[in-house]
């Protein structure tokens, strides 16, 4: 798949989640079961150098979502 | 006399221990920000420290936390290095309503200058609350407290002024931290701050980029009195060892034993515990058995040594390390938030520790992060994975051979199983051939 319709894809399958807006690095190769974790873990870095995700951390687990979207702060239980 | 606007009658009687008490640290800064003498232009809250005893107070009666856990990461490009950390009574206590925590790789073996020092605090005093934790657990410098602006800013300034960056935190490769080693102590087999500065340069891109089901730590110890304790705290333990001989210098261990030397260098001089007893205090102690002493001439059985460093620490001008050093690599140790703590397992017993350290970069560290990104859970540290999957599986990502000195007993630990292709023959046999030995 070509990096444009990659990015389309994630942004648009974040978009659908309802009630969920962090997700782990997994999550994202799922969305893209045929590429490489080691492509989508860059391409995903990619996407927060161009600020379309953020990462959002508790201080020991990483997880990712689309900018601005979802609790800035809070419980990484208490999604919503 | 600087006021303090929250009354903490609970946290106070934490003053009145025999130690010194961060309490009155946190008071004592609180007194040095208002008072101001050296005039700081204070970029974040100047009363911060006295919400935070506020704060403080406040979970002590009523016996829950009032911090919120995480929030978005601060500086740009990086996913690590800086806590989120938000208080539930922002109103209560504005100063630390947003208190992140910001992680500074610490200098290799935790060596400073003055000048360092004055400046990573000119810069903390400014542009944070001035409190700190040197060091936190991992071995990071820890800024405790800042507002989400000033992390850019406090960034900045560390990277160009003083040539600093962020450490680890989150899913990522954790702030590698070591001994002091070679700089400082004889028994360091290899040179812990090279390797521990090195791959931290290596690494940076694992570093800073959370990619790992979980948090992944490195530690490096120069031998195996265990300084940093990397056996229980790292997911790659590096312990410094030799494989050739203790060396032995038998007129030294005369003197040991005639009293000219004292043992463990003076340390138990606290007290009158009689003459230095060899038989007793090393001979006896030693886990394997392996030294003899016919009060004359002390020997070592090589082969059955561990390398415990008992005999060494007690009779250092007399015993030596080898000289064939290297380390050995223990991989899984864990602190117990699933499944309870565990203590790392012996994977390599022997690696030369030399740069650019490619045969540790490509048969284990390497191999081990591919199979645990690609088979770990998400939150599953190494420890926890090589328990779901087998310590077989762990040779075979490696393909380090089994050896009997990674089990500590024959039939306790069964993880070491032959498979077809290393029997001779297979697992299938010409009944034939069978039956001519065997009746049925
Ligand atoms: C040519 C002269 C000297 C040489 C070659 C020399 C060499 C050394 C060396 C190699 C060390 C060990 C450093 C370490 O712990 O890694 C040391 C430590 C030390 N030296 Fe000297 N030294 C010299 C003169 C002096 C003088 C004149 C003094 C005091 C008046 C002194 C006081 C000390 C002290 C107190 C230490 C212990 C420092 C520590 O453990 O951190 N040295 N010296
Ligand atoms: C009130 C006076 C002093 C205090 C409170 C003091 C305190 C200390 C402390 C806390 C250390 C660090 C020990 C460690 O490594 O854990 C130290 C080391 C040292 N001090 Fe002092 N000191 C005082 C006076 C002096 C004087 C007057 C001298 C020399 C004339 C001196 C020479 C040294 C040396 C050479 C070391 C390094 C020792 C070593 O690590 O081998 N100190 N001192
Ligand atoms: S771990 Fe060993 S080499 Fe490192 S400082 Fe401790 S005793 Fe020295
Ligand atoms: S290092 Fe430990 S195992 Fe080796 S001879 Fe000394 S006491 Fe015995």
């Amino acid at each position: 798949m070509d990096e444009e319709a990659a990015k389309k894809l994630i942004v648009e399958t974040l978009q659908k989640k309802k009630g969920k807006s962090k997700f782990y690095l997994k999550d994202f190769y799922k969305m893209l079961p045929d590429e490489k974790p080691r492509t989508v873990k860059n391409l995903v870095n990619k996407m927060v150098g161009e600020e379309t995700l953020e990462y959002w951390s508790s201080g020991s687990t990483t997880l990712i979502g689309l900018k601005g979207v979802g609790k800035q702060a809070g419980a990484e239980d208490e999604e919503d | 006399m600087v006021e303090f606007r929250h009354k903490t009658p609970l946290i106070d009687q934490l003053e009145t221990g025999p130690w010194t008490s961060f309490v009155s640290d946190i008071k004592r800064e609180h007194e040095s920000r208002m008072e101001n003498p050296k005039g700081i232009d204070f970029q974040f809250n100047q009363d911060c420290c006295d919400d935070l005893l506020g704060v403080l107070e406040l979970s002590y009666e009523h016996g829950r936390t009032h911090w919120k856990h995480g929030g978005i990461v601060g500086v740009f490009g990086y996913g690590g290095g800086v806590i989120g950390r938000y208080c539930d009574q922002p109103e209560m206590f504005p100063g630390v309503a947003h208190f992140h925590t910001m992680r500074v790789n610490q200098p290799m073996g935790h060596f400073y200058s003055t000048k360092y020092l004055e400046q990573i605090m000119d810069l903390w005093e400014r542009r944070g609350s001035g409190l700190t934790n040197m060091h936190g657990a991992t071995g990071d410098i820890i800024f405790l407290g800042t507002s989400t602006p000033q992390l850019e800013e406090v960034f900045y300034e560390l990277t160009h002024n003083i040539k600093q960056d962020l450490g680890g935190s989150g899913s990522n490769l954790r702030t590698p931290s070591d001994c002091m080693g070679q700089s400082m102590c004889e028994f360091a087999c290899y040179d812990t701050q090279e390797i521990c500065y090195q791959l931290t340069m290596e690494y940076q891109d694992e570093l800073h980029r959370p990619a790992f089901p979980y948090k992944f730590k490195f530690k490096f110890d120069g031998c195996p009195n265990c300084c940093v304790a990397s056996i229980a705290r790292s997911d790659i333990s590096f312990i410094g060892t030799w494989r050739d001989d203790i060396r032995i210098d038998q007129e030294a261990v005369k003197a040991y034993v005639g009293g000219e030397l004292k043992p463990n260098a003076g340390a138990h001089a606290g007290r009158d515990w009689g003459p230095f007893d060899i038989q007793k205090e090393v001979i006896g102690l030693c886990p394997t058995q392996c030294m003899s002493w016919d009060g004359s001439k002390l020997e070592i059985n090589t082969p059955e040594c561990t390398r415990c460093m008992h005999c060494i620490n007690v009779m250092p001008r007399a015993l030596r390390i080898g000289l064939d050093t290297g380390c050995s690599l223990l991989l899984g140790a864990k602190s117990p938030i699933l499944d309870g703590a565990q203590m790392a397992t012996l994977v390599v017993p022997f690696i030369k520790v030399e740069p650019p350290y490619d045969e540790i970069k490509e048969t284990v560290i390497e191999p081990i992060w591919d199979w645990w990104m690609e088979e770990g859970k998400n939150r599953e540290r190494l420890g926890e994975l090589i328990k779901r999957q087998g310590m077989q599986k762990v040779l075979e990502v490696t393909g380090f051979k089994a050896i009997p000195q990674m089990i500590q007993e024959p039939r306790s630990n069964p993880y070491v199983f032959w498979k077809e292709d290393e029997v001779p023959g297979g697992f299938k046999r010409d009944i034939n051939e069978f039956r001519k030995y065997h009746q049925r």
